[in-house]
């Protein structure tokens, strides 16, 4: 299994040979024997997405959450920051096929698993059976959360076959719509259940 | 955030050899801004990233421990006492088997905390070490007693949220709700130290309320690792059921939650009852009253009604906050109740 973030990359990023610096993600463990030890590590930490089925290198700082290097370098502006504090689920794309807050969780934190963001959600041209049912819905007003409301509720229906509307806004219990939309939100997921989605 | 250097420990001697400070320590300060050189630990970050980008805590170095995989599995001993791994999910203790199965009140706690997106990342071990959610606590403007300040800002304020029992010169909550279940199904936490090895110690005292220490909400020291939650095996007879009340139906940390554990003889007398209040006390609470009330008892709407005036006996609710008595109440008569179901 090849490191998300590579010692060799950390090592060219940081332009210098430190050993048993501070390593994200598995790379420390392949190094530590004896643990890591602690150094100061300058400039960005290097490492490659699985984002959308494309593998992307991409920088950042230790401290970058997933939302903002999806937003920044990866240029995937779907995915929504609304609070920051992980409240809204503006932001929630799928880590492993499971949603998560991003701009709750360290860009390095993600490591090998797969990123599914609102832009990977259709196959070519075809909609996501959500995101049509969406549509037919009318379940969007000015659209800031619907991102993140898509792909909770397409979330749901990989793992729940028949929801019931209980599901649906169990699904939907951490997503603020200021507009108002849940009650199309959840006839919209009901209706994609049942074609098939 | 400010930027900090990342360490990933691969174990947990590696871990407990990083020199963390808890983040207690690293957030008091005499005024001002916080220490900028703490090493602090992180679990899944969710309440660490909350603090970080308040600028309440600003550590320089953060020791990771999400590359440890021992910390994250449920496992089982011959007696069956359950271990839980600190880095744990909530997701995944509110839907493992074993747990759903013998402490339902449990799984109902962890799997009612929160958001999905938060419960998929948060770990049981930084959900009992998470930070008050006082509001004053969490502004960077009001730098009050448990941060190392002089005042507690909650008792003349806006105290709406905070606690109607033990509130002895601070007046928060508890935040976690599944230490609510975990207290009343008598669980232990165990704490690695590098010298020392592993202490165990009941979660009831391991938790703090201001009267013995008003600037941390447990007894973590610096430098150890929680690598566990233990929980003691099901009794004969055991039910439990864990109940909340949300100010809104969706995510956020409820109003007042309960859990209940009884065990009941075969022929229906109760024998041993625990009744913990969440979000009532800067500890959860343990209602002995009605804990008394209910042994000896046959489960009824009777029993259950007077265990819960009994629960609420001594509240001292501040100025905004007396509706909770009520909802206690009704909570503890609804959770007795409810424990019938997992019979
Ligand atoms: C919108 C929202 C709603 C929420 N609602 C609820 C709710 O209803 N009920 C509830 O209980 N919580 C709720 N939470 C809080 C959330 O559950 C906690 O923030 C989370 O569980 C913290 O776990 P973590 O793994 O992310 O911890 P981290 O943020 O990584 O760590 C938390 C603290 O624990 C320390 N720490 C972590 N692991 C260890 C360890 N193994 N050894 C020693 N120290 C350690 C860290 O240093 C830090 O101080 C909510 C959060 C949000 C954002
Ligand atoms: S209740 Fe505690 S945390 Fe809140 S303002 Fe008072 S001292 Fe600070
Ligand atoms: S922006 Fe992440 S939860 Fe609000
Ligand atoms: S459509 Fe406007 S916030 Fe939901």
């Amino acid at each position: 299994m090849a490191d998300a973030i590579t010692r060799r990359d950390f090592l060219k990023g940081t332009g210098a040979a430190l050993t048993g610096a501070a390593v994200p993600g598995t790379a420390a463990r392949a190094a530590a024997s004896p643990p890591a030890t602690i150094g100061a590590v300058p400039g960005p930490l290097s490492a490659t997405f699985d984002v959308n089925g494309v593998r992307r290198a991409v920088a950042f700082e230790p401290q970058a959450t997933l939302a903002e290097v999806l937003r920044g370098p990866l240029d995937l502006t779907g995915t929504k920051i609304g609070c920051d504090r992980g409240a809204c689920s503006a932001c929630t794309v799928w880590v492993d096929r499971v949603p998560v807050a991003s701009c709750m969780m360290l860009a390095v934190d993600v490591g090998e698993r797969k990123i599914v963001t609102i832009e990977g959600l259709a196959t070519g041209d075809t909609l996501h059976p959500v995101q049509s049912a969406f549509i037919a819905h009318d379940a969007i007003q000015c659209g800031f959360c619907t991102p993140g409301l898509v792909m909770s509720c397409a979330a749901l229906l990989a793992t729940t076959r028949d929801p019931s509307r209980d599901d649906v806004k169990a699904a939907i219990s951490g997503h603020l719509c200021r507009c108002g939309t849940y009650p199309h939100v959840i006839a919209a997921t009901l209706d994609a259940a049942k074609a098939g989605g | 955030m400010k930027r900090f250097e990342l360490i990933s420990a691969a174990d947990v001697p590696a871990a407990a050899q990083a020199r963390s400070v808890t983040v207690a320590d690293a957030m008091r300060t005499k005024g001002g801004r916080p220490a900028t050189d703490a090493v602090v630990l992180k679990a899944g970050g969710i309440d660490l990233l909350d603090l970080m980008k308040e600028g309440l805590l600003e550590p320089g170095r953060i020791v990771n421990l999400r590359d440890i995989p021992e910390l994250a599995r449920i496992s089982e001993e011959p007696d069956g006492t359950l271990r839980i791994g600190s880095m744990v999910t909530l997701a995944q203790l509110a839907a493992d088997p074993a747990v759903r199965a013998r402490h339902a009140a449990l799984a109902d706690a962890a799997g009612r905390s929160a958001s999905p997106q938060i419960r998929h990342v948060a770990t049981i071990g930084g959900n009992l070490l998470q930070r008050p959610r006082c509001w004053y606590f969490r502004s960077l403007h009001h730098h009050c007693a448990r941060k190392g300040g002089t005042t507690c800002f909650a008792f003349a304020g806006e105290n709406q949220h905070h606690a109607i029992f033990g509130h002895d010169g601070c007046a928060i909550v508890h935040p976690s709700t599944a230490a609510t279940a975990l207290v009343a199904f008598n669980a232990s936490v165990e704490l690695f130290a590098a010298k020392r090895g592993t202490r165990v110690v009941a979660l009831e005292k391991f938790f703090l309320g201001p009267s013995q220490d008003l600037s941390r909400e447990n007894d973590l020291k610096s430098g150890e690792i929680l690598t566990a939650v233990v929980l003691p095996p099901a009794r004969p007879g055991m039910r439990s059921a864990h109940l909340r009340q949300g100010e809104l139906e969706s995510f956020d940390w409820p109003i007042a939650d309960v859990a209940v554990v009884i065990e009941v003889e075969p022929n229906g007398v109760c024998r041993r009852a625990s009744v913990v209040l969440g979000a009532a006390a800067p500890v959860p609470y343990r209602a002995k009253g009605a804990e008394a009330a209910l042994v000896g008892k046959r489960i009824s709407e009777d029993a259950a009604r007077g265990a819960a005036v009994a629960a609420i006996a001594g509240a001292a609710p501040l100025g905004k906050n007396a509706y909770k008595v009520p909802v206690f109440e009704a909570l503890v008569r609804r959770a007795i109740l409810d424990t019938a179901r997992t019979a």
